[in-house]
């Protein structure tokens, strides 16, 4: 008799790259060591793994890479605490644990034909970045696509071997901006909502999804109330505190709304409806 | 419908023993000042007059248990490293014996969530299944219980297999599952047909000492219309030392935590009971706290328990009605006080 599943069993995997993205965030390229259960490994982009190392503990992390891209599953970690910090200790060769994939993805049927503008800051453009380089591989499905990324500094831009190709697309429209005049810089100086305003994307036909630190979304969604966007052509990724990501650890409910099932993907408009406990 | 049995308190440790020659038996003993379930000892009595003061859940869900344990090695010539995964998911048969009805009920709540259709939690099924509860109905409640506010009640079998009343010289038992039955063949029981009425009267006393319940009904609404109010929050938890008691006595607190412990090449991931009465339970990476004082947190277990477990889950309120976090709370915290205060407020 087959064991039945386990949701708290990681698939054991190894890390074939790390990347040191910025001074604070690794980026960690993973496979199953069970080829045919890297095989058969689906997700949506917005979709959670719980990545571990045995003995160091678990931590919520968004795949970062595309399903379109499947050589390995993408994470990037910033250091904030005990767990990320020993995972920055891991090298290629070592052993990892992920549970993945968990919550929602975004919604990407509904958004073919629109146009998109993504907003992320800081790590925040990592679960963007999933949905961003799926559009890319699907591009002929989506309208206009505008890319917003900001960083305190150059030195924080997380994904910096990628920004020239996404700024150099001629399909694709990408700003790059950064808080304060840095030497070198050639692209924008100025906060993420402001550069937005600016940028005055329209809101017919088009979903803004934005992602980064609570105090750039609650300016960011302000700039989108401007521009006159609906609550529900709006779409972020919320981060609570997770432990199981399965629902029943009882840790990052909003109300009745489980975060770890019922998110992490939220358009404004059902965020608004949810107990305002963010 | 299996035949209604009897015990004799002379029987009682007879029976007791035989079921502990089988597998774990646990019984509500004294330790400590405290009444708690621990593994059947003949030279102890049992505690089953008072509601034990620690639930049974760690019968089903311990305190701490191993997920699995790790270890990492070395294979091959260019010593790649490599990592062995080793899940227990088996259970030790057991009798919980004794408990009172709100302390079986408790696992009813955590059914609902732990037996769910997308994520089965293997660990808690394969204990769930693996125990059998022997529930005592209660013949004296304490000014604490409230069971019946609930939908439980001093007789409710929900959650149990077998359920005994008190009745004079021993125990009506009645098997009230299917997994039950198989209890009542020992020889230590015998017919219990002319005990019955005995047993239904204790009942139906029980139940009217405990009165009427205060129509609680709009619970699940007057709880969210109280959510940004927190003058009333800080109100209802003003006295709250953040202690954490409240959950760990709770039979339907169910939330927990996962960590590892090792040392050198091999160790375990643990899950282990937590509290979201305390400030760390949803602190963030960044420092952020959405629930960053007491008052967020009380309002995170009421509502829980009374707003938003019930939403999802059909109106079952996910609260028994045992009143351990009230008669146990150090500053006397009163989690039905604080349900009929949202509910008096939502009708002004
Ligand atoms: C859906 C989701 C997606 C995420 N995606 C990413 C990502 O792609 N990249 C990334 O770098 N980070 C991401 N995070 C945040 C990441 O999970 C936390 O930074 C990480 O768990 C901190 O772990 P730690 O053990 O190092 O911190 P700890 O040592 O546990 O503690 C440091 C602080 O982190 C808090 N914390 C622990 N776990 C979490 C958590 N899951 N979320 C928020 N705070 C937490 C603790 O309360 C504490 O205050 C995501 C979080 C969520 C919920
Ligand atoms: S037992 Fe009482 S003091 Fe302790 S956390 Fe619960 S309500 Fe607060
Ligand atoms: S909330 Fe209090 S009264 Fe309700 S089940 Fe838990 S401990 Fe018992
Ligand atoms: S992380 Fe455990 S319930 Fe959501």
């Amino acid at each position: 008799m087959s064991e039945p599943f386990n949701p708290y069993l990681p698939e054991v995997a190894t890390i074939l790259e790390t990347v040191q993205e910025t001074h604070n965030i690794m980026t960690f390229r993973v496979r199953f060591d069970d080829e045919a259960k890297m095989a058969a490994f689906k997700f949506g982009p917005g979709q959670v793994g719980q990545l571990s190392a045995a003995g160091i503990g678990e931590a919520t992390f968004v795949i970062n890479s595309p399903p379109t891209r499947m050589d390995y599953l993408q994470f990037s970690v910033m250091r904030t605490g005990e767990v990320t910090a020993k995972l920055h200790n891991l090298v290629a060769g070592d052993k990892v644990g992920v549970r993945a994939p968990l919550g929602k993805p975004f919604p990407v049927e509904d958004l073919k034909g629109k146009d998109i503008v993504f907003v992320g800051g800081g790590i925040g453009m990592a679960p963007l970045r999933t949905l961003f380089l799926y559009m890319l591989d699907n591009r002929a499905d989506f309208g206009k696509i505008r890319l917003l990324y900001g960083a305190r500094s150059p030195l924080d831009m997380a994904f910096s071997a990628e920004l020239p190709e996404w700024t150099s697309r001629t399909d694709i429209e990408t700003t790059l901006t950064i808080d304060r005049e840095a030497d070198g810089w050639e692209h924008k100086v100025g906060l993420i909502p402001n550069v937005l305003l600016e940028m005055a994307p329209k809101a017919e036909n088009c979903v803004a999804i934005t992602c980064g630190p609570p105090i750039m979304i609650k300016f960011t969604l302000e700039a989108l109330k401007k521009l006159e966007f609906p609550d529900e052509q709006i779409l972020t990724t919320l981060e609570k505190r997770m432990k199981c990501g399965i629902g029943i650890c009882g840790r990052c409910n909003i109300g009745s709304s489980y975060v770890c099932v019922d998110g992490p993907v939220y358009t404004y408009a059902q965020l608004k409806a949810l107990p305002n406990e963010l | 419908m299996a035949a209604v049995k009897y015990i004799s308190r002379e029987k009682l440790p007879e029976w007791l023993k035989a079921l502990a020659a089988e597998r774990r038996l646990l019984v509500p003993v004294e330790e400590g000042g405290a009444v708690v379930f621990r593994a059947y000892d003949p030279a102890k009595a049992p505690v089953f007059g008072s509601d034990a003061t620690a639930p049974p859940k760690g019968s089903v869900f311990p305190a701490s248990k191993e997920l699995f344990s790790y270890t990492y090695g070395k294979e091959g010539e260019d010593a790649k490293p490599t990592l062995t995964l080793d899940p227990k998911t088996t259970a030790e048969p057991t009798v919980v014996f004794g408990s009172k009805p709100c302390g079986a009920r408790g696992f009813l709540i955590f059914d609902r969530v732990y037996m769910g259709k997308k994520f089965p939690d293997p660990y808690y099924i394969a204990a769930r299944e693996a125990t059998v509860f022997v529930t005592m109905a209660c013949d004296t409640v304490e000014n604490t219980c409230f069971c019946h506010w609930v939908g439980s009640g001093p007789a409710d079998p929900a959650g149990s297999d077998l359920l005994l009343t008190p009745v004079a010289g021993g125990w009506l038992v009645e098997a009230v599952s299917a997994k039950g039955e198989p209890l009542l063949a020992s020889p230590a029981l015998t017919d219990g047909a002319a005990k019955a009425a005995e047993a239904e009267e204790v009942k139906a006393k029980t139940r009217a000492a405990l009165g009427e319940a205060p129509d609680i009904s709009t619970s699940k609404e007057a709880l969210l219309a109280r959510f940004d109010d927190m003058d009333f929050w800080r109100d209802q938890s003003d006295k709250c030392i953040s202690c954490g008691a409240c959950t760990y006595l709770c039979p339907t607190c169910y939330c927990f935590s996962i960590t590892d412990e090792g040392s050198g090449m091999s160790g375990k991931r643990l899950r282990s009971w937590d509290a979201c009465m305390h400030f760390q339970f949803t602190l963030e990476a960044s420092g952020h706290n959405p629930r960053p004082t007491k008052a967020h947190r009380l309002k995170n277990r009421v509502g829980h328990k009374f707003s938003y477990y019930p939403t999802l889950h059909d109106g079952l309120i996910a609260c028994c009605g045992c009143g351990r976090c009230v008669k146990s709370c150090p500053v006397s915290v009163d989690i039905r006080e604080i349900v009929q205060n949202a509910v008096a407020k939502a009708k002004a």
